[in-house]
């Protein structure tokens, strides 16, 4: 059979980071394909290149080519895409609310008829032959099952799963559709809603049309695909038919990379895993996309926790609760005494410092100095840094200057002067900027999030070493979150595994692959069970 | 020479030509003989006199509000402090210190109402604001009409009641600043009070933002989450920066109208925010960044711009064509910083 | 229950209005044929304008203070007709054909800059208003007789530069259209119908219905909920945009035509400065909002907006004693009411964009 599409080589960087390098993904007509891979691994990269979405172009286009049917293209524009044959369920729903299901099924491929201006002014005034596209979006919904649904009801307040389904009906309205791309589709849906939508899907294979699924849940993927493609940190790691792997080895290979293992330092003296420093209890965190649903542990002074596990489960709303940038309940004791949820300051005051995963978006002041960066938190929540002039306490510049060079020297930022913009610096040197951040406010305990995410392997082991110098020297507690487990095996002493916003398993980092993969998957009570 | 261009990119194209323009007007004056000396000297008394206004944009912006197109709020809490000063019949310096105080005390829950209000249409501050700001100058108009102001000077000759549409201060706290210490050598004179009130308010505003509070302004307009993260409680960052820009404002329509030497009332302070706009953003100010700096400078520029435009362009052009530049440069550059590309995305 | 409290919620506006316009008459105690005759006056007069908002509302862009661009066209178009020494149906036919011209070409502009500035539309195009009223009046106060020709010297200033302060319509363009075809009504026939300009409304209403209809008003709906949707769909989000302007200012320079041949004088440099300010506020008292707007909404809005401009100084001299009160408060209306909207307007976006970070 003829291949219908191929990605050769595509290689895409945002601002200097690259996000993919040398995918190749091929595709057969009525296959499906699935696509899998850690948030940030370059995944919703490559369909957008696919799909010719605008923000691929404005951000200086991509290298490596396309093969649609045996012929090169140029795909610069969605229409493009749309034109080829190539439909897209979009992970954020692409329906406009105020109109109609019929008016969104047929949009921008309505149905019109001539009128008497259209014949003066053209096309665009001819008038919308409505009945027609009643019966066209009809039959569509009927297509995906949805025979009971009325097409001309406007989409807002439609259940997401109606939702979803009318996004699909669009697509297969698309006479010429040959690709279905379907971005996180079963996300939004229940657990009986999303059988309902697998057959449909095993349905449009049947006919003809390839399907590249993409989702994090693993059951699916096994369930529904023919073959899968496996992308870690923009890399193609592994691909093949779906009879070679099973949920551990998908999960292993998404996250897994080579356990360097560290000479780590000793620590003076051993921790004492009865001096909990933080217990947490029941921790419910309200933050899109990563839903904390229940999550306790006890935190060990002295201790570095690692926080492991599949994009979208929660490991990221962990931090993001207890540091107060998510609405969060539950509760939560430090050093014994009640903890304050839902208040940066509380936080802060207590010594507990978060660094965000968002380094751009969170953790930085992009257009201000390097030595403001690194001193306004703690001039804000501590007063540090000031000095007084007549009756006016204001921030003193020497002193934040001579800090400021203090940490430059030991992290090695390199900038031209502390007075330099964060902007101008690379992701690394961002990264050790917001490090001299977090200790400049002397943390109890350090909730680090990401720490290595687009930074360079040098400053990457740099940032490592910090982190581990900081908890043996000064006794500092830290909590790493990250998508990397080899990083958290490399200096954790021990690692929680989040799986559906719920602890799944704390394991040592001297455990199996086998072990990580399963706890990652959500897989290892049931083995455990299973094995007995 | 790399230093050069790399300084020259960063000044704006408007900026630029503006400056150009202003520099041909200065040739035009020497070619066709105006008196250049006199002219400065009215430069200095109107950078003075505007520019407290133009530093109430300075909050605002750094907070991440953008530039406060509500400036007659504010203006209206410093008519009201005048109003009262004169006519309880303050004059000189006790008449103007009384007004800046009344001034202050009036913008003071004004700004918070207005806060409260731009708090809640977050992302539509500027328009919102304007139309405020109308809103306040049209109903204070009727007020004007029927509040008690009773003082001879103040009221309607025919009828005794309701504010006239301009009073003079000339009895009252006129020119108190510009006299103070004020120098003169031979036609050029220097309103030496004026430009210091103006120094120390900026010198003022300057160091406010060394402050935490300051500080937590900026943080909270740079990077929101940044400042959430930092423990800075950024509605109330926002809040600080609006009560402060219209406190600003207040104090600043009694420096300009002491200089003036006139209180304008009714429609007169309806327009008032967009030169001051433009002056910030002519000086190198964007929607969301702006310095001390930029204030002094755009100020200089703009109305040395205007003074020099008068008299140098009635000599090759008829009339007052002032006016109408004034409108082109101002809302040109204003349409500039609207249109202009955001700095890439976050 | 509920669902009339919403109704009478969602419609707060002309509700009140019509609250303060029945008080107003009631106190200025007003002849009621003299307020009809006025009404409709006004109706003819005004309606063209605020209908020539409707289309960027619906396109996404907010309340297009623009207008006042539109209405630039109009004027200068007349001018030149004038020059020309047209009158009659002909030189309002040629007005408006210049009109128009002048008008696509302004608003082909304002669309590309509306473009450059997304989501900050309004103030954008009201400061586009005042940048455009700078450059018009260094063109008819200063280029005018000096740069470029005009021969009517009876319409320039002394000197020969430059338009006077107002420009005479009568024997030109004054009541061109309104003369067509009167239908007299009423006491001794004291109310008037100027059916053609009326008629031109009515068409007016229909093309807007219909262009809704329509592909290109699909695209503007569509665009109008979620720019970004739309663009992946394959909507050129930048030239529907465009379209809309274009479309807005060249209805806005046709109906500043109507309106000063009702008029039949020419203020040179205010008649347009307020049209968009009351343009607007019309159309929000009818009920509309910042992005949502019907030909209804600005019937209505006309009828009672204006209903409180005729009424409100005799009012105020009821009440006060001073009609100035009365005018400074219409003022007021017409200000507070659109800070109103648009506050509703920043509020709803706030929600919506809450709504979209919870997803």
């Amino acid at each position: 059979m003829e291949k219908i599409l191929e990605m050769r080589n595509i290689c895409k960087s945002y601002y200097g980071n690259q996000v993919l390098t040398n995918v190749n993904l091929d595709l057969f007509p009525g296959e499906i394909h699935s696509l899998v891979g850690e948030n940030g691994s370059g995944k919703s990269t490559l369909m957008n290149i696919l799909f010719g979405m605008p923000v691929i172009q404005n951000t200086g286009g991509f290298e490596g080519e396309i093969i649609f049917e045996g012929k090169p293209v140029i795909i610069d524009s969605p229409r493009k895409a749309m034109e080829l044959g190539i439909g897209m369920v979009h992970q954020e729903f692409m329906l406009l609310p105020g109109f109609t299901i019929t008016e969104n099924i047929k949009l921008n491929r309505e149905i019109t008829k001539k009128n008497f201006l259209s014949r003066i002014f053209g096309k665009s005034l001819e008038t919308l032959d409505i009945p027609r596209m009643r019966k066209d979006a009809r039959k569509a919904l009927d297509t995906v099952g949805m025979t009971t649904l009325d097409e001309w009801i406007p989409v807002a307040g439609l259940p997401v799963a109606y939702k979803q389904f009318v996004e699909i009906a669009r697509e297969i309205d698309k006479k010429n559709l040959k690709i279905l791309v379907l971005d996180e589709p079963t996300a939004v849906l229940s657990e009986s809603e999303v059988k309902g939508f697998l057959e449909v899907v095993r349905f449009l294979s049947k006919e003809g049309i390839a399907i590249l699924f993409i989702s994090h849940r693993l059951s699916e993927v096994l369930e529904v695909s023919d073959r899968v493609t496996i992308l870690r940190d923009g890399f193609v790691v592994d691909h093949g038919p779906i009879s070679s792997f099973n949920a551990i080895s998908i999960a292993e290979k998404m996250v897994g990379r080579k356990v360097e293992i560290l000479e780590l330092p000793k620590r003076g003296k051993n921790l004492d895993e009865t001096d909990v420093i933080m217990s947490i209890n029941d921790l419910h965190v309200l933050m899109p996309g990563e839903m904390v649903k229940g999550f306790d542990i006890d935190i060990i002074r002295g201790e570095i926790l690692g926080i492991g596990g599949l994009a979208g489960q929660g490991k990221l709303g962990i931090a993001n609760g207890i540091a107060g940038l998510f609405p969060s309940n539950g509760s939560v004791y430090f050093e014994d005494e009640p903890f304050q949820l839902n208040n940066p300051g509380f936080a802060l005051n207590k010594g507990i410092v978060y660094l965000s995963e968002d380094r751009r978006g969170v953790g930085l002041l992009l257009d201000e100095s390097v030595e403001i960066n690194i001193t306004a938190t703690a001039i804000q929540a501590y007063g540090e840094f000031m000095k007084w002039l007549l009756f006016l306490k204001i921030y003193d510049k020497k002193a934040i200057r001579q800090h400021a060079i203090k940490m430059i020297k030991e992290l090695d930022i390199r900038c031209k002067s502390p007075s330099q913009p964060v902007r101008r610096l690379s992701g690394g040197n961002q990264q050790k900027v917001c490090l001299a951040r977090a200790f400049t406010l002397k943390p109890k305990i350090l909730f680090v999030s990401e720490p290595t995410r687009g930074i360079d392997v040098g400053a990457k082991k740099l940032v490592l070493d910090y982190l581990v110098k900081m908890n043996r020297e000064k006794g500092i507690t830290i909590v790493m979150t990250s998508s990397e487990l080899a990083e958290l095996r490399s200096i954790c002493d021990r690692i929680a595994i989040v799986s559906e916003g719920k602890p799944s398993a704390i394991l040592k980092p001297t455990d199996s692959d086998a072990e990580f993969g399963m706890a990652m998957a959500g897989k290892f009570q049931e083995v455990i069970m299973g094995e007995r | 020479m790399n230093d050069r261009t790399a300084l020259l990119k960063k000044i704006d194209i408007p900026t630029l030509i503006i400056v150009l323009f202003l520099v041909g007007l200065f040739v035009l004056a020497f070619i066709t003989g105006v008196a250049v000396p006199p002219l400065i000297g009215d430069s200095l008394r109107r950078i003075g006199m505007n520019g407290v206004l133009v530093l109430a944009m300075v909050p605002t912006i750094r907070s991440g509000i953008g530039p406060n197109f509500g400036l007659p709020i504010g203006i209206i809490g410093g008519l009201l402090g005048a109003l009262i000063s004169m006519q309880l019949g303050l004059v000189g310096f006790v008449g103007f210190w009384v007004a800046i105080l009344l001034a202050v005390v009036f913008c003071l829950p004004l700004g918070l109402g207005y806060s409260w209000i731009l708090e809640k249409v977050r992302g539509q501050e500027m328009m919102v604001g304007t139309y405020l700001g109308y809103s306040i100058v049209a109903f204070m108009s009727i007020m004007w009409l029927l509040l008690p102001f009773s003082s001879p000077d103040m009221v309607w000759a025919i009828g005794g009641k309701g504010l006239r549409y301009t009073l003079t201060l000339n009895d009252y706290f006129g020119s108190v600043l510009n006299d103070f210490m004020k120098i003169k050598i031979g036609s050029f004179e220097v309103p030496t009070g004026l430009l210091l009130f103006f120094a120390g308010t900026c010198v003022l505003v300057y160091l406010f933002f060394k402050t935490r509070i300051g500080l937590a302004i900026d943080l909270t307009g740079q990077n929101e989450k940044y400042a959430i993260s930092s423990g800075v409680n950024t509605k109330k960052a926002r809040q600080v920066a609006v009560i402060f820009s219209t406190v600003l404002a207040g104090i600043g329509i009694i420096i300009y109208a002491q200089s003036y030497g006139f209180l304008q009332l009714y429609r007169a302070p309806l327009y008032m925010a967009f030169p001051a706009v433009a002056c910030i953003l002519i000086g190198g100010a964007s929607l969301n960044r702006a310095t001390i700096t930029n204030v002094i400078v755009g100020t200089t520029i703009f109305q040395t711009l205007l003074t020099i435009a008068l008299p140098v362009l009635s000599q090759v052009a008829r009339g007052d064509i002032t006016e109408v530049l004034r409108m082109i440069i101002s809302n040109g550059m204003i349409l500039y910083a609207l249109s202009r590309a955001p700095k890439e995305a976050t | 229950m509920v669902k009339i409290k919403n109704i009478l919620l969602s419609n707060i506006v002309p509700i009140v209005f019509v609250v303060l316009c029945v008080s107003a008459i009631i106190i200025a105690d007003i002849p009621i044929n003299f307020l009809v005759v006025e009404i409709i006056t006004r109706i003819t007069r005004n309606s063209f304008l605020v209908l020539s908002l409707l289309i960027p509302v619906v396109a996404g862009l907010g309340l297009n203070f623009g207008i006042v661009l539109g209405a630039m066209a109009g004027q200068a178009a007349m001018f030149f007709a004038i020059d020309w020494g047209m009158s009659g149906v002909t030189g309002l036919i040629i007005s408006c054909l210049l009109a128009t011209v002048i008008a696509i070409l302004l608003g082909f502009l304002s669309g590309l800059l509306l473009n450059r500035a997304k989501g900050k539309e309004m103030i954008t195009s009201m400061i586009l208003g005042f940048f455009a009223n700078g450059v018009y009046q260094l063109f008819f106060l200063f280029f005018i007789g000096s740069i470029i020709p005009f021969s009517t010297k009876t319409m320039l200033l002394p000197d020969g530069v430059g338009l006077r302060n107002t420009v005479d319509l009568w024997g030109t363009l004054e009541g061109v259209l309104n003369n067509i075809w009167i239908i007299r009504m009423g006491q001794y026939g004291m109310i008037r119908l100027y059916m053609v300009p009326l008629i031109i409304i009515i068409v007016l209403c229909l093309f807007i219905f219909f262009l809704f209809k329509t592909k290109l008003g699909q695209d503007m709906r569509a665009v109008g909920q979620d720019m970004y949707s739309s663009e992946v769909a394959g909507i050129d989000v930048d030239k529907v945009r465009i379209i809309a302007v274009i479309l807005s200012t060249v209805l806005a320079a046709i109906g500043q035509i109507i309106y000063l041949q009702d008029i039949g004088t020419i203020n040179t440099y205010n008649s347009h400065e307020q049209v968009g300010l009351f343009s607007i506020a019309a159309l929000l008292v009818g009920g509309a909002t910042t992005r949502k707007a019907s030909i209804w909404n600005a019937i209505i809005g006309v009828i009672l907006f204006h209903t409180l401009f005729i009424v409100a100084p005799s009012a105020g001299n009821k009440l006060f004693g001073q009609p100035q009160i009365g005018e400074y408060f219409r003022e007021f209306i017409a200000y507070a009411v659109i800070a109103f909207a648009l506050a509703m307007h920043g509020l709803e976006t706030k929600k919506s964009m809450a709504i979209q970070k919870a997803k």
